[in-house]
């Protein structure tokens, strides 16, 4: 058994979410697993990845939708506003000060390289952390063949979201039954 | 019905169609703000998506920017709360619910048969994402060399975000 830090506050939870939204680049997932396992060790490595499974299927971002889940499990409602507040809220205000410089100032072409490589390093940041969690959850064979189904699914064949879940999901949680049946016998 | 007003109800109904999140309904959304309801001509809606998208924070953003383009402060605050308020409340029960029904033997099954899928769909993400910023070799070599940071180092995976961005200052 990981040993968890005590449990986060309500403003811990809201900083920790605004550093995920703020920094995340498009891999906010990523972000929060390494700040919420990793470095904080609010929850067990299974613990995010199935809040995380929970928030992929339902609608809204991903990570919006874990910072309601995971907030709450801490804190009830106002755990649930003070996460999803740090999620959206200092992005907000941010993109409200680039939308008025965008009506004054139109596009800084400078700034353009510097974002492509962060860009690059992001996508890389969702693969490796995808590699980690893989590695560190320990799936039987059949799950690591799902995982690679549901990647190619999406990443190769462009499939809509919704479709894979339907696919797949009856396959996934057939084979978590049946391995937790013979882990009973 | 007034213009704000139909931005919310706009903004909720494709709230609930985001699975997947922001990047899943932007057809739609296209859809619904350029060719239904002609709010917006089609190059100011790319423009304010690439803008967006730019900005630091949650790709959802998007619905934000857009509400302001078409109606100001009001549209921006219209925007966000229908695009955040539904999937909002649909997580919130569904979380109480997979509480409530925590030692259920088939939620256990249910929860971690989602678990690869989950970890599939992040891989998914990191590729599609790939695809875009590592079209040239500095690029690639870019994504590969954080993918090995994120994945060998407990190191805090900015690094390799502020190293990405310095490293194409110098190459792209």
């Amino acid at each position: 058994m990981t040993d968890l830090a005590p449990p986060p506050t309500r403003l811990q939870l809201f900083l920790a979410f605004t550093e995920t939204g703020l920094l995340g680049f498009g891999g906010a997932a990523a972000l929060a697993r390494s700040i919420i396992v990793e470095r904080r060790r609010w929850m067990t490595e299974r613990d995010y990845a199935e809040i995380l499974a929970v928030g992929q299927v339902l609608p809204g971002p991903n990570v919006g939708n874990t910072s309601v889940m995971i907030g709450r499990r801490f804190h009830g409602l106002t755990g649930a506003l003070a996460a999803s507040a740090g999620f959206y809220a200092v992005p907000l205000v941010l993109l409200t000060g680039l939308l008025l410089l965008y009506d004054a100032f139109g596009d800084e072409p400078a700034a353009a390289p510097f974002l492509h490589g962060i860009a690059a390093a992001a996508a890389g940041m969702v693969i490796g952390t995808a590699l980690k969690m893989g590695q560190k959850l320990k799936p039987p064979p059949e799950a690591v063949a799902i995982g690679l189904l549901a990647a190619a699914a999406a990443a190769w064949l462009r499939l809509p979201l919704p479709l894979i879940v339907l696919i797949l999901a009856p396959l996934a949680i057939g084979a978590a039954f049946r391995r937790q049946k013979q882990a009973a016998r | 019905m007034s213009l704000v007003l139909s931005l919310f109800l706009t903004f909720a109904m494709l709230s609930l169609l985001a699975v997947g999140g922001a990047n899943a309904i932007v057809p739609e959304m296209h859809r619904q703000l350029v060719e239904i309801h002609g709010w917006l001509d089609s190059r100011t809606f790319g423009q304010v998506y690439a803008l967006a998208q730019a900005a630091p924070g949650p790709n959802i953003l998007v619905s934000a920017a857009l509400g302001w383009v078409i109606a100001g402060f009001a549209g921006m605050a219209a925007a966000m709360v229908g695009i955040v308020g539904p999937a909002w409340l649909l997580a919130w029960y569904v979380a109480g619910l997979v509480e409530r029904l925590a030692g259920r033997p088939w939620l256990k099954a249910v929860r971690a048969g989602l678990v690869p899928v989950a970890v599939g769909l992040i891989l998914a993400s990191g590729l599609i994402m790939a695809e875009a910023a590592a079209a040239e070799w500095a690029g690639l070599g870019l994504t590969l060399a954080a993918a090995v940071f994120v994945w060998r180092t407990e190191a805090s995976p900015l690094w390799a975000l502020a190293g990405g961005g310095l490293a194409g200052l110098a190459l792209l």
